[in-house]
């Protein structure tokens, strides 16, 4: 699977040493073999499996260390020490490897296609869009906010859903103006993020203090919650969207060389463009449905591995292990950083974050065509 | 203070006859258009309201108070909450004109670069963590937090090569919300009983406040205000290029400086009081500026107009569109004024100043 990077101009390498480097097929698709991406993607999966191992041994202050999860693991262990780590520590870890998992891809596939490195769903809004369905779901759905049962496992979902893809057309109809220029689309995207904000904020003055705090805890993005439904809806999601995902990310070489050279190339630009797009605004409004919206992730994973593989685009799927290892991380982090209080991992995410993208800003300002 | 050598303070109207030319007459009918406006929405304001009290019966309380229950509600409630939107709505107007002048940059506004969100970040903080409850000790942490924010965002911003564009203020200024807003919420969530407070305060809303706080936050907008004032002269040469502002005897860091101490003042205090309430300070200014045209003196003037009018405005139909309850101002004035933004960015080709 390390081979799934996206074809990626050498820059290093002349043309005619370029025809003797070895490919990859799979059926119609062709890989360059870059033994650097290859490297750097062991190197992520193996960051991101001692990551979700760390978030087994110690998430909270309860006294079931490492020999006993490791007794557990192996099938041993009492009851509750089961409990802790089966139906506790688990599905939040995985809750965090998936969702960042996909808001790396995610982000990915909108910074290669806006060939801006300041896109994302973060600052498209589409992560907001999402938590106006959610909320209202929320808020509404159940009794006192208290949301469980069928409410939580589809209702959640599906109103992140159909929130994300509505903005997400929201935002790149309003920018559409014979074509789609970055500048115009990452600024129409602050807008509609700023007044599906105060919209969410505005729902959570209908309930009462607890829905209130619930629906606070959830928007900051959270894994506390997280429990195996959350992870179940979210994985079999994801399992569908992720691969979909990374096979249409094929032509994002192409795309990336200009329409001209992309239709020449055989890539249908329009229909690939729009394959790409929903799929990306898919994976965010999935993440959020499980875990809230959690800054800045799908921003920084990208160009993280972008720079680790030094290639001309994000690559999809290092940039997808990369989320989940950063997520998991933030996690622990954030949880560990004020014991026994416990913050949200959205909140560490955006102190991270924000910072790195005014680096971003400040390092370099790159106009594209969309 | 180059501009109070050459400008009384209120030099707006007096020195405007020399050059302002046959344009005078409709600046004029302007801004007497924009007073009735004003005071249009203040009647409604006061008149208007979830308890239907008929218009006479209002009129009579306002002008013999006699302690019945229309008399406390006018009196107790409609009354200061009006006052408050006004000086509200005057320091947001004004604070974005600064803003989007200082930034040379049209889409600009406190709420939207992250200065509104240096000032809640900060009055959580004394709030929450230092337990101060009067608006008036909390002022003085908004007012510095809002200039914490606006020099960072314009170093962050000023950061490259070329200087500013719209696209990167307003995402360091997205940036810089997304940072603070964490910040402040992981505060209060640390302290759960405090949210209650915190979700309707950070929606921006002008029920509920506690009394008297429009005279307290009205010397720190009076300040800004007279500084804003003071310094149009200085912002109409800044327009046509830091060199050229330098060559007509302008001190350019003496302008920039008193101009961000403006903004915070005026943006401190109206958050201090009202919570971040946002396009205020975006919509006010080009509203204006529709009618004067760049002129500072005249612009400034008219966007504290435009802003009391608008939020005043947005807080009647707030009330009227729930009849119970009600729909904060913040969140009318987001509603309205993302579809202002977006129509903004279509309209400009590429957003140049």
């Amino acid at each position: 699977m390390s081979a799934s990077a996206p074809p990626s101009p050498a820059p290093e390498t002349s043309p005619g040493a370029a025809l003797d480097r070895p490919v990859l097929r799979i059926g119609p698709a062709t890989w360059p073999w870059r033994p650097r991406t290859v490297l750097v993607c062991l190197a992520v999966a193996v960051l991101l499996a001692a990551a979700f191992l760390r978030a087994l041994v110690a998430f909270d202050s309860s006294s079931v260390g490492l020999a006993d999860t490791a007794a557990v693991l192996l099938g041993a262990g009492d009851p509750g020490q089961r409990f802790i780590v089966l139906e506790l520590r688990m599905p939040r870890a995985a809750t965090g490897a998936l969702v960042g998992a996909a808001l790396g891809l995610s982000g990915a596939l909108l910074q290669s296609l806006a060939r801006n490195p300041l896109a994302s769903p973060d600052t498209l809004g589409i992560g907001w869009g999402a938590a106006i369905g959610a909320v209202t779901v929320i808020v509404f759905g159940g009794s006192a906010g208290g949301v469980s049962g069928a409410a939580a496992r589809f209702g959640v979902p599906a109103g992140a859903i159909v929130g994300g893809l509505a903005t997400a057309v929201v935002v790149f109809g309003l920018s559409w103006r014979s074509g789609v220029h970055s500048n115009r689309l990452l600024l129409v995207g602050i807008a509609v993020s700023l007044t599906c904000a105060n919209l969410v904020y505005w729902l959570m003055t209908w309930t009462d203090l607890q829905s209130a705090a619930r629906a606070q805890t959830w928007v900051t993005g959270s894994l506390h919650a997280a429990d195996w439904d959350r992870a179940g809806t979210a994985a079999v999601a994801l399992a569908v969207l992720i691969p979909l995902a990374l096979g249409a990310g094929r032509t994002l070489g192409a795309l990336g060389l200009g329409d001209d050279a992309a239709l020449g190339l055989g890539v249908r630009v329009g229909a690939a463009r729009l394959v790409l797009l929903v799929l990306s605004a898919l994976l965010v409004c999935v993440a959020t449905a499980a875990s809230g919206p959690i800054n800045f992730v799908a921003l920084a994973a990208p160009q993280i591995a972008m720079r680790l593989c030094r290639c001309a685009q994000p690559p999809p799927f290092t940039a997808m292990l990369m989320g989940g290892a950063l997520t998991l991380v933030a996690d622990q982090l954030a949880a560990g950083l004020f014991a026994p209080l416990q913050l949200p991992v959205g909140v560490f995410t955006a102190v991270l974050g924000a910072p790195y993208l005014m680096y971003l800003i400040v390092l370099r300002h790159r106009e594209a065509r969309l | 203070m180059t501009t109070s050598a050459t400008a009384p303070p209120q030099g707006a109207e007096e020195a405007a006859p020399a050059d302002a030319g046959p344009r005078l007459p409709r600046r004029l009918a302007g801004l007497a258009l924009l007073l009735a406006v004003l005071a249009v929405c203040a009647v409604l304001s006061v008149a208007v309201g979830a308890r239907g009290i008929a218009p006479a019966e209002v009129w009579r309380s306002l002008l013999t108070p006699d302690g019945g229950e229309a008399s406390t509600i006018v009196h107790a409630l409609r009354l200061p909450r009006t006052l408050l939107g006004a000086v509200v709505g005057i320091a947001l107007g004004v604070a974005g004109v600064l803003m989007q002048s200082h930034t040379r940059n049209p889409i600009a506004d406190p709420s939207l670069l992250g200065v509104a969100y240096g000032a809640a970040c900060a009055v959580v903080f004394s709030v929450f963590l230092l337990g101060l409850s009067d608006v008036s000790s909390y002022v003085w942490f908004a007012i510095g937090g809002a200039l914490a924010a606006s020099v960072a965002v314009f170093a962050v911003a000023s950061g490259g090569s070329r200087g500013p564009t719209p696209v990167t203020l307003l995402l360091a200024g997205a940036a810089m919300s997304a940072l603070l807003s964490a910040i402040a919420s992981a505060v209060v969530l640390l302290d759960e009983s405090s949210l209650e407070v915190y979700r309707f305060w950070r929606i921006g809303s002008l029920s509920g406040r506690p009394e008297g706080v429009t005279a307290q936050i009205l010397p720190f907008v009076a300040a800004g205000l007279v500084l804003a004032l003071l310094g149009t002269r200085g912002m109409n040469a800044l327009a046509l290029g830091d060199d050229v502002a330098t060559s007509l005897g302008h001190r350019v860091r003496l302008v920039r400086a008193s101009g961000v101490a403006a903004i915070a003042l005026l943006a401190g205090g109206a958050v201090a009081a009202a919570g971040p309430i946002g396009f205020v300070g975006l919509v006010a200014p080009h509203a204006a500026r529709a009618v004067t045209g760049p002129d500072h003196r005249w612009l400034v003037p008219y966007a504290a107009l435009c802003g009391a009018s608008l939020v005043l405005a947005a807080d009647v139909t707030g009330r009227v569109l729930r009849g119970s309850g009600e729909v904060e101002v913040g969140i009318v004035l987001a509603v309205l004024g993302g579809p202002f933004f977006v129509a903004l960015v279509r309209r400009r080709r590429l957003i140049e100043l």
